[in-house]
């Protein structure tokens, strides 16, 4: 089976972010860019497919130059092949359009596939859009937040989270799938993966190769603004043994918070 | 006009639902539209006099046997059917798992960006300006939709529920035809873990463990904590769930659950940015923690600095006392 992946390259979870007020966007400087956790799950879940069944892994990202890092690693993990499909707009925080393009390459040139897997959200943008609107774009099943997938030739099932519950989702195949926490451990790359990754050529495409319009291919989201959430003031810090905090905890919840 | 879909889990409407009906009540004032609900089942007319209450001037059932299990694509067909024919400005879902599930599939059908997740929803001049967390809570973008209608999930117990008054409005029922042939997802079964305890993202008050725990069984502490107080759940910090401590669905912070409850209590958890990222829009934070200097005390509205195993039982019978 002819799995692929979409990956993103975003800032480690560690990240302190700061703001261009005038741009209204995330200064990049000094942030440790990796590949987006949960398109970790993605991949590991893919490359182990692979080893069951047999078939090709692909991963694919949408964005600059410097997202072939985040390929060079996914190939370094095992993955066959690495596409870049070359943006020139940075973080447009616009799901619809990361999904056109991501369809229109599958439709024209990747035709030939059992699964579209991703993470379930970027790290940052944390929209969650983009599996959903692919799986429309293309007329295929969906299942996101999947912690458990189990693939047969033609159909498979998908243990999704809700609140309090998995939901098993049953799907004809090819489908998208998103990978939530949970569903595997993803492997570390290997040395003789990382040097095999450092040869690979790695195909670029660019966004109008795809043959998308200006209009499918402008933004339809208009960023009117970005800041740091309002800070917290610390509270009352109390000490001494623990009958006595215990007491006084408990008449902060109930006299002053009112919470309890 | 705003259109709000009402999820139904056991046959009544979804709390974080009614929030979203009652940001629609509120939308609809500031910018005089009507506001209307809709349901997908079948026999679900009972709930119309709860969805008039609040402030629902009208009702659609959609009605089709296939919508009383959940498929992505037929759900998102049914909705995208009615939009096509009522054309609303704006349609507001919960951002529950289901909700994030099927809006962008939804806005994708209808050729429309989706504002996820948001936190606020703001009217300035007539037009509609949307904010939510990026970076799990680390910044906050704010964003107008430019095409219509504008679709946007709402995340839970951050919008207030509007006062429910008794009023009536129009019951419309559409029976659905869905198209046949398609390859389509549905969801097959239902595993409840633990006989379906609360999700953290719905919980009222949080009950949130981390490293200072020391081992799994130690969480039945804060369990037994959950059980006496109302609406509340239990997470935990990335750390104690990497550890196999507790479940992954309880995770707090950036790769776990983003969350705002009422009150959140922190046991044992030092406070690393990407867990403050995740429940730092809590209402109060509590935290109880052995190291003075711990960040999660910069953020907590009172913190009390001791060793956990011997805070909580004294905690419990105070907190029995008052619950009495």
């Amino acid at each position: 089976m002819n799995i692929l992946v979409f990956v993103k390259r975003v800032p480690d979870t560690e990240s302190k972010i700061r703001i261009n007020p005038e741009t209204n966007a995330v200064v990049e400087e000094g942030l440790n860019f990796v590949l987006s956790p949960y398109d970790e799950y993605a991949m590991e879940e893919a490359l182990r497919i692979r080893e069951a069944k047999g078939g090709k892994v692909t991963a694919v990202t949408v964005g600059r130059e410097e997202s072939l890092v985040i390929l060079r690693k996914c190939l370094a993990m095992g993955a066959d092949e690495a596409v870049l499909i070359k943006d020139y707009l940075p973080e447009a925080y616009d799901g619809l359009r990361t999904a056109r393009v991501i369809a229109r390459f599958v439709q024209k040139r990747n035709p030939d596939y059992g699964l579209l897997l991703f993470g379930k959200q970027s790290v940052g943008a944390d929209n969650g859009q983009v599996p959903s609107m692919v799986a429309e774009f293309l007329g295929l099943p969906q299942a996101n937040v999947v912690v458990k997938l189990e693939v047969e030739e033609a159909a498979g099932a998908a243990y999704r989270e809700i609140e309090g519950a998995q939901e098993k989702v049953d799907f004809p195949l090819p489908a998208v799938i998103s990978a939530q926490k949970g569903l595997n451990e993803p492997r570390y790359e290997t040395l003789k993966g990382i040097m095999m990754a450092k040869k690979k050529e790695i195909p670029t495409i660019s966004i109008e190769e795809l043959g998308l319009n200006p209009e499918e291919l402008a933004p339809q989201i208009e960023i009117t603004g970005m800041e740091m959430p309002p800070a917290r003031q610390a509270g009352r810090v109390v000490t001494g043994p623990p009958e006595e905090t215990a007491k006084q905890l408990a008449g902060f919840l109930h006299n002053e918070a009112k919470m309890i | 006009m705003i259109l709000t879909y009402l999820e139904l889990r056991d046959g009544k409407i979804k709390k974080a639902s009614l929030e979203a009906l009652s940001e629609g009540k509120r939308k609809a004032a500031e910018l005089n539209k009507q506001l209307a609900a809709v349901i997908l089942g079948v026999g679900k007319g009972g709930l119309a006099p709860e969805i008039f209450a609040y402030g629902a001037s009208q009702v659609y059932f959609l009605e089709n046997p296939a919508f009383k299990q959940y498929s992505t694509q037929d759900y998102a067909f049914g909705l995208a059917e009615l939009a096509k024919k009522i054309n609303p400005e704006i349609i507001f879902f919960a951002a529950t798992a289901l909700g994030r599930d099927l809006a962008p599939r939804l806005a994708a059908k209808l050729g429309v960006s989706l504002a996820s997740d948001c936190t606020k929803v703001l009217v300035r001049q007539g037009r509609v300006e949307f904010t939510r967390p990026i970076f799990a809570g680390k910044a906050l973008l704010s964003f107008t939709l430019k095409a219509s209608p504008k679709i946007a999930t709402l995340r839970p117990n951050v919008f207030p529920l509007a006062e429910a008054t008794a009023v009536q409005g129009d019951v419309i029922r559409e029976s659905v035809s869905l198209p046949e042939g398609l390859p389509r997802g549905r969801v097959a079964e239902i595993l409840e873990e633990r006989g379906g305890e609360l999700d953290v993202s719905e919980a009222d008050v949080i009950i949130s463990g981390g490293r200072g725990m020391k081992a799994p069984e130690n969480f039945e502490l804060l369990r037994q904590l959950s059980g006496l107080i109302p609406h509340s759940a239990v997470g935990a910090s990335r750390s104690a769930v990497d550890s196999g401590w507790i479940g992954h669905q309880h995770q707090v912070g950036q790769t776990g659950k983003t969350v705002s409850p009422n009150l959140y209590l922190a046991f044992g958890i030092s406070g690393a940015i990407q867990h403050l990222a995740g429940m730092s829009s809590s209402k109060v934070i509590v935290a109880v923690n052995k190291d003075p200097d711990a960040p999660i005390f910069k953020v907590a509205d009172f913190g009390v600095v001791g060793d956990l195993f011997q805070v909580i039982p004294p905690l419990k019978e105070e907190l029995k006392k008052v619950l009495a």
